[in-house]
């Protein structure tokens, strides 16, 4: 039996996985929800037919929209979490003693109750004390905000779908609205290479840059996303990425990381020149 | 006519039949099913061209209807709980110059509220008919003009017994609605006609806590915008006629003006939106006014915005109001209804439905999302945290008595020169000027130009209101009547 998984990358691009057996499907409220095993990728989730996570290569994207924020604010306590429902991105904020608190705020309560059942990879740490789960738009939620966090983290979908209002600029600057005076907000920035990602990826940057004094992105490598480059935004009321980042003080915190270290911290925000390019266009 | 339920949709019924039957096309259009126009195909979907067809035997004929468009029509009739519909293809505007031609001819009166669409001033170009203005009352605060109260509408009677019928907003833009059935009432005991611009009141016939529906309060012709609230494409519109209409002259009037290649595409969306709205209405209005009402109380939470509603009701120039409407009063935060328009469309990509000098008007419908409700809801916030000014200096909407000296028809064909702005005070204006959207005339022809008014142009030309009528299309001379007063 031959049994693939095929995404779209785009109309003309495709993506294809073996699977060994499908072990979950349900279409909730916002999106359909499948989660199977793959022979090369092992674990899978998909929403609405596009890859949001493998347990291969879950560690990238988690490890790099976690720690640089972490490394970069000299003292995260209260964090706020939207979007992220696999639990990955809360899995490694806990691995800080010094977060105090972890607000997560996912539309689709159903896809948290899946991964809690079968992807505990990374839902295992959604029960730690500190973290707070809210299942509705996070658009919402933030509007009632202010000045209350010290990192938001926008682990989303794309901008079609559920996620659509993570991408706007009304949310953006509630965002800023809702950080601190040195709040930091990272956010999953799409890819520059096929040609709608780029264009949902200037149109973010566009968006950022008009709410945050300072706007960066930095990349990772990701195997499963299309195209395998990915980007991520930061955007932050003082801190810079990394400048006067002080690399020591997270290195003594002795976080043992796959993808992560504090060289390629300050390496990631080195973009390729037609990244570049394309974000100054919108600068 | 066949035995019809509102489960069926007889036009749609009898389009699906003739492309079953493969028919080869020796008529127009000429794309002969899309294959003509690649292109076009392309873009807008073999389906959709497939229909693009001309009236033949079994698709029946808008202008003189025996088959299935006359079952369609009854259809609608009966779903709207009126005697007679017609489909109209030419926008509302059409069913509302049908609505005044069938009721006056040259010279003859009409009562009507200053605050109506400009094709009702239109149709009196074309007719020649004389408008009698009742003040509609102006809310001072917000800046709109609201309903006729009765006792203006009684009193204009009394002045002008010889009129031959009434105009009403049923609502207005804003959702504001007039004392339909009073209205209509003294009307018919004047021997007058009670006609209704319902553009925005499709809905109103099919959930009960909403407003009167006209026709259900006695009006005797009503001009609905099916493509607003009632979910059928752009231009096609509904013309209801009570029983003291003649159906057949109203048809006679209608193809006066009548495309007699109608489009069977605006012709099967009504005849699809007649079915859902019978089947469907209640439940569909029931998550409109849900959701209206969310966003309403979200907005005034945000402070400073005012998203009204029932409140008003003051049971006679507000005697009821259309909760499925989010007007918002945005000169609170210090910038008038189209600053707010303008930047919610260029900063956040949300396209709003209006803004004049005081308000925004969002359209909500059957078709928006909870989460496109937290947009709008998320950027006005936005835009009172990044854009609010100082509230001094803001123009207040006043209602501006209009000086009529002469017929619309008469004005608008009488000798007349070309005038900068600023020397056509005194002088009587010979076309319209408005902001579009709404489309209520500032100055309709005949009408003397004050120096009020032309602040009033000035002041909504300086906020971004996008103007039109004059000949010049920068609005900055006006056509007046040749001589002075």
């Amino acid at each position: 039996m031959e049994l693939w998984f095929t995404e779209q990358h785009t109309k003309n691009v495709r993506f294809s996985m073996k699977v060994d057996r499908q072990l979950y499907s349900a279409q909730s409220e916002f999106q359909r929800i499948d989660i199977f095993d793959s022979l090369e990728f092992g674990r899978v989730l998909t929403l609405d037919g596009y890859v949001m996570l493998t347990e291969k290569d879950e560690f990238i994207y988690h490890e790099m929209i976690v720690h640089v924020p972490m490394c970069a604010h000299p003292d995260a306590r209260k964090i706020l979490v939207i979007g992220g429902g696999d639990g990955g991105t809360v899995r490694e904020l806990v691995r800080y003693a010094a977060v105090e608190r972890i607000d997560l705020v996912e539309i689709d309560e159903q896809v948290v109750a899946a991964c809690k059942e079968y992807l505990p990879q990374t839902a295992g740490k959604l029960n730690d004390p500190r973290v707070h789960a809210f299942y509705e738009d996070g658009l919402k939620f933030i509007r009632h905000q202010e000045n209350e966090y010290d990192l938001i983290l926008v682990d989303s979908t794309d901008p079609f779908g559920p996620g659509e209002g993570l991408f706007t600029r009304e949310f953006y600057g509630n965002c800023f609205r809702a950080l601190k005076a040195d709040g930091i907000m990272v956010n999953q920035h799409e890819s520059p290479f096929y040609k709608e990602d780029a264009y949902a990826m200037q149109r973010a940057h566009k968006r950022i840059v008009e709410s945050f004094p300072l706007a960066r992105v930095y990349q990772a490598h990701i195997p499963t996303y299309p195209s395998g480059h990915w980007l991520f935004g930061f955007a932050s009321k003082q801190y810079h990425p990394v400048h006067n980042v002080d690399f020591s003080r997270w290195e003594k915190l002795g976080l043992r990381t796959q993808y992560y270290n504090t060289k390629l911290h300050a390496a990631a925000f080195a973009l390729p020149t037609y990244v570049e390019e394309m974000l100054r266009d919108v600068e | 006519m066949k035995d019809y339920s509102q489960n069926q949709a007889p036009l749609l019924e009898a389009l699906e039949k003739m492309k079953m039957r493969r028919i080869v096309p020796f008529d127009v259009p000429g794309h002969k099913r899309g294959r003509g126009n690649p292109e076009l195909t392309e873009f807008l979907g073999e389906k959709c061209l497939s229909v693009d067809v001309n009236s033949m035997k079994m698709l029946d004929n808008l202008c003189h209807p025996v088959s299935v468009i006359r079952d369609a029509e009854k259809l609608a009739a009966d779903a709207f709980g009126v005697p007679q519909a017609f489909f109209m293809t030419g926008g509302t505007t059409s069913a509302v110059q049908a609505m005044v031609l069938t009721a006056c001819k040259r010279g003859e009166k009409i009562i009507l509220p200053r605050n109506v669409h400009r094709s009702v001033i239109n149709a009196m170009i074309l007719c020649g008919a004389v408008p009698v203005y009742v003040n509609p009352e102006m809310d001072k605060r917000l800046g709109i003009s609201l309903g006729m109260r009765v006792s203006a509408v009684a009193q204009a009677i009394k002045e002008n017994p010889d009129a031959k019928a009434i105009f009403v907003n049923n609502p207005t833009y804003y959702g504001i609605c007039s004392n339909v059935r009073a209205i209509a009432e003294l009307a018919h005991e004047h021997g007058m006609l009670l006609l209704a611009d319902e553009a925005h009141g499709t809905h109103f016939y099919f959930h009960d806590q909403l407003p009167e529906a006209a026709m259900r309060a006695g009006a005797d012709m009503a001009a609905l915008s099916m493509h607003k609230s009632g979910g059928s494409l752009t231009q096609s519109s509904l013309l209801l006629l009570g029983p003291r209409v003649s159906e057949g002259y109203v048809r006679q009037i209608i193809n006066l003006t009548q495309s007699t290649s109608s489009s069977y595409l605006l012709l099967v969306s009504l005849d699809i939106s007649r079915r859902n709205l019978a089947l469907h209405g209640k439940e569909t209005f029931d998550k409109v006014i849900g959701l209206v009402e969310y966003a309403r109380n979200e907005i005034n939470a945000i402070g400073d915005y005012y998203a009204y509603s029932r409140e008003l009701v003051n049971g006679d120039s507000i005697f009821d109001f259309d909760v499925t409407k989010l007007s918002i009063f945005t000169r609170s935060i210090g910038l008038a209804g189209i600053e707010v328009y303008d930047l919610l469309r260029d900063e956040y990509d949300i396209q709003a439905e209006l803004g004049d000098i005081a308000n925004l008007l969002a359209y909500v419908s059957v078709g928006d999302r909870p989460k496109d409700m937290e947009r709008l809801v998320a950027a006005l916030s936005e835009i009172r945290r990044n854009y609010s000014k100082d509230r001094s200096g803001m123009l207040e909407a006043e209602y501006i008595n209009p000086q009529v000296i002469c017929g619309p028809q008469q004005a608008f064909y009488a000798p007349k020169v070309s005038l900068p702005l600023a020397a056509t005070v005194g002088r009587v204006c010979s076309e319209f000027v408005m902001c579009y959207p709404p489309g209520i005339p500032i100055l309709a022809p005949g009408e003397q130009i004050t120096t009020e008014i032309l602040e009033y142009i000035r002041y909504a030309k300086e906020k971004g209101c996008s103007m039109t009528g004059p000949e010049d299309m920068e609005i900055e001379r006006l056509n007046v009547m040749e001589g002075t007063l």
